[in-house]
């Protein structure tokens, strides 16, 4: 069945999943609907202890047993320890047919690799995969779909009841015996849990792993004692190394510098940028040399941001102390100076998953921007994003917040280099579709702007502004005039994946990898 | 005359032709023209691959009016003349040629174009050249090279090789090269020709990259050669005339085409004092103003 996107969604698919072809980014709006509900054990007794042992003790309490699902945060992102010492435990003790459902999974997590190939894991469902787990789904060798959600989706999926996690896993900084779990003052300080709070409040049971146990209470507590059953100590939760690194320095990729100060003169003479204006960006290099690009201006003209929304790093973190911020509602937080920064700036506050993207809430944050940078793997001439596939046809991105931001911002947008290496980036179409192009305002190259002609609004407030617009067609003809046309990548016929829009329905499959064949 | 002899060239931004991926596409960086380094930066054994990376180069990519200079090799290599007949065959706009000193290194690589456009079936005259000044010869015998050829657009110091020739070093506060960059400017508008400053290779000293552009701006050079495109901003802003200027120099040159008819010969315009002395510098502000497309008057 095709969607509304143009993609053929097969039947079979749509079948075995039970789920429905995507409809367009708002077509959901306004449905009602009950929440999901966890199995809850009663914690009357106060004499009865929440800590266990060890792993092997929480699983055995929680009842691990075939088929059930398992849910991680990705918050320690290729620092993590949690995923790979809880799957080695389940591997252990033989059980089989699990599910994994992730914030999101990296190479940190390969050693996952012989346990998709043994049938322990038969499902995962992520935010993205980079590594060997994507080029294992890629090949073919998870038994089940794998199921790629925006950060958004996830929760939506867990609150409405499309995914019901048994067991869920909180890596906790730090963490008391009754289950009080913070993001700071452990060895491994990642800064916020907010992709964790869905998995608290929705999983039958919730077994917090820290290897920082303080003294009670752990306050202001990210995810609460009322939503934890048991609590575990380790030797190593994380690598702080591989957590978050020092404030990354900013680019000096001319090209980047470029494309952040076409970004940020696009901003500054759209209709947004005034007073109280909110915004998001990204951690690539030409986001963040936006970003401080941006706060130049902002400071030029006295102008304040209200809000900043999603990952953090320090260029916001800088504007916020400087007060030219207002509030950061962060996520996720990307280097050291982000995760001191919530420890001691009041204004820098953590919010949930649900908070900040959560499509089927009764409003998140997204909702509320009024522009968000992006960046993106390949955009069309449909404006469509991909920032999953790679143009080899393998998983190797993760869809983050890319489509629920692009859908709740006023102005989105997409920052890509014209070319990677001999790759076009911009296509007539893309590989597949992880963003839907209605969500998608402006593109950015090196070589041009292009704005949606369905923003006639922006292009119109653009008119006289000294920048190299141009149209999407004429990018993507100046980048196949540079390299050619490449062939369509080709795919064998099994569906391995599914891209999943953040209402829950299919914008797109991935079918299994198959290596190019040259014609003779 | 050639065009190309006048045209604005307030960036030169050298590239090294053994890196495909910094040929490619330059232009995206707007200098006024690119430096297509076939010399020092190529390494010995890499000289063959650059020139065919550089000739595929200019004859297949757009670079949308950039004007493609190409740096030879010097006359004391073995390398020049198959340099030349690439330029010639790839279609160039210029030859830069390195280690100037007397008038007639330019006349060999003249003689050596000539001879390479019979040889491609080329137009003669259309490849331009101009002279790098790298020794204390050169800068002494400035005059006699900006006069050497009507091919010639004019002259470039290059600081580092001049510098070692003094026996001294680039110190950064330009004393260094003071004499040399009066010589040359004062050698290439005698013979009406551009003249080029050296580059300035520390990336993280940008307020010091500024304060010596500005100065060369002020001595008279028409522009600066660069090593990355984060020089050609600040670089054109500094050759760019501000909006005043522009406004001066417009309204002398309209007072001075009227108060001409009607006879008057001396009037003021924002309070100072002119005359027909003036005319060109007005004019040639207007034509930068144009060159750098910030110029939305009717002159």
């Amino acid at each position: 069945m095709i969607n509304s996107v143009g993609r053929d969604i097969p039947d079979q698919v749509l079948k075995d999943t039970g789920m429905k072809v995507f409809q367009g980014s708002r077509a959901r709006n306004a449905e009602e609907y009950v929440k999901a509900a966890p199995k809850v054990r009663a914690w009357i007794d106060p004499t009865e202890s929440k800590m266990v042992a060890d792993i092997h003790e929480a699983l055995v309490k929680c009842g691990i047993k075939d088929g059930m699902t398992l849910g991680f945060h990705h918050h320690f992102r290729n620092g993590d320890k949690v995923v790979n010492m809880v799957m080695e435990e389940v591997h252990k003790m033989g059980i089989k047919d699990i599910t994994i459902c992730a914030s999101s999974l990296g190479s940190a997590h390969n050693p996952i690799l012989p346990m998709i190939e043994d049938g322990t894991v038969t499902g995962i469902q992520s935010s993205g995969v980079r590594g060997k787990i994507g080029d294992a789904i890629s090949n073919g060798k998870l038994k089940g779909y794998a199921i790629m959600r925006s950060h958004g989706g996830r929760v939506r999926a867990i609150e409405s009841g499309d995914v019901h996690i048994d067991i869920s896993f909180i890596g906790a900084p730090t963490c008391d015996e009754y289950g009080n779990c913070r993001a700071v003052g452990g060895k491994s300080d990642c800064g916020v849990l907010s992709y964790a709070v869905v998995d608290a409040k929705y999983a039958d049971k919730v077994v917090a792993i820290t290897d920082t146990l303080v003294p009670y209470p752990n306050m202001p507590a990210s995810i609460s004692q009322i939503d934890v059953d048991y609590v575990v100590v380790v030797d190593e939760i994380g690598d702080p190394a591989k957590i978050a690194t020092g404030a990354a320095k900013p680019t000096s990729d001319v090209r980047k510098i470029m494309m952040a100060e076409y970004c940020t003169q696009f901003v500054v003479n759209s209709p947004y940028f005034k007073e109280g204006f909110t915004y998001q960006t990204g951690v690539g290099g030409a986001s963040l040399a936006s970003t401080i690009s941006l706060g130049e201006v902002m400071k030029e003209r006295n102008i304040h941001m209200s809000v900043g929304i999603g990952g953090m790093a320090s260029a916001m973190c800088k504007l916020l102390d400087e007060g030219w911020i207002g509030k950061l509602a962060d996520t996720q937080d990307f280097d050291i100076d982000a995760i001191n920064n919530i420890k001691t700036n009041p204004n820098h506050i953590e919010i949930s998953g649900s908070e900040y993207a959560n499509p089927m809430n009764k409003g998140s944050y997204v909702n509320r921007l009024d522009v968000v940078v992006l960046a993106a793997l390949e955009v069309d001439t449909h404006f469509n994003c991909n920032v999953v596939v790679d143009s080899n046809g393998m998983i190797t991105g993760a869809q983050g917040g890319h489509p629920d931001t692009a859908a709740g911002a006023k102005c989105t947008i997409v920052i890509t280099p014209l070319l990677q290496g001999r790759i076009p980036c911009v296509k007539t179409d893309v590989t597949t579709v992880t963003t839907p192009g209605e969500d998608v305002d402006v593109i950015i190259t090196e070589y041009g702007i292009a704005i949606n002609p369905k923003r006639q609004d922006l292009i119109e407030a653009m008119k006289g502004v000294k920048l190299p617009f141009t149209t999407i067609e004429e990018l993507r003809d100046l980048a196949y005039s540079m390299v050619g046309e490449p062939d369509p990548v080709e795919f064998g016929d099994r569906v391995v994946g599914i891209i999943e829009a953040r209402d829950g329905t299919i914008i797109d499959v991935v079918r299994q990898f198959k290596p190019y064949e040259y014609k003779d | 005359m050639n065009p190309n002899l006048k045209r604005l060239r307030r960036t030169m931004m050298f590239l090294n032709c053994q890196k495909p991926g910094l040929i490619k596409d330059p232009y995206i960086y707007k200098p006024d023209s690119i430096m297509l380094d076939l010399e020092d930066a190529v390494a010995e054994n890499q000289k063959d691959a650059a020139r065919f990376s550089l000739y595929h180069a200019l004859q297949e990519i757009d670079y949308h009016g950039v004007e493609r200079v190409v740096r030879i090799n010097g006359l004391d290599t073995p390398h020049w003349q198959e340099d030349v007949r690439v330029c010639v065959a790839g279609g160039c706009d210029s030859i830069r040629i390195p280690k100037v000193e007397h008038a007639k290194d330019v006349h060999i690589i003249e003689e050596a174009v000539r001879k390479a456009e019979d040889e491609f079936g080329r137009e003669h005259g259309r490849i331009l050249l101009m002279a790098a000044l790298e020794s204390t010869l050169g800068i002494l015998n400035a005059y006699e090279i900006c006069t050497s050829s009507e091919l010639l657009f004019g002259c470039a110091l290059s600081g580092g090789d001049y510098t070692k020739d003094l026996q001294t070093k680039i110190t950064g506060t330009g004393v260094e090269l003071n004499g040399a960059r009066q010589l040359m400017i004062i050698a290439a508008r005698a013979a009406k020709k551009q003249c080029f400053d050296t580059v300035f290779t520390n990336l993280d000293d940008m307020e010091g990259f500024i304060k010596e552009t500005e100065m060369i701006k002020l001595m008279g050079f028409d522009g600066k050669s660069i090593v990355n495109p984060r020089q050609i901003a600040p670089t054109h802003k500094i050759f760019t005339p501000t909006e005043k200027e522009i406004d001066f120099a417009e309204k002398v040159v309209k007072e001075i085409d009227s108060k001409k008819a009607m006879g008057i010969g001396v009037f003021t315009v924002n309070g100072k004092m002119i005359d027909i002395a003036f005319y060109d510098g007005a004019k040639r502000t207007i034509d930068m103003a144009k060159a750098a497309g910030v110029y939305e008057g009717d002159l």
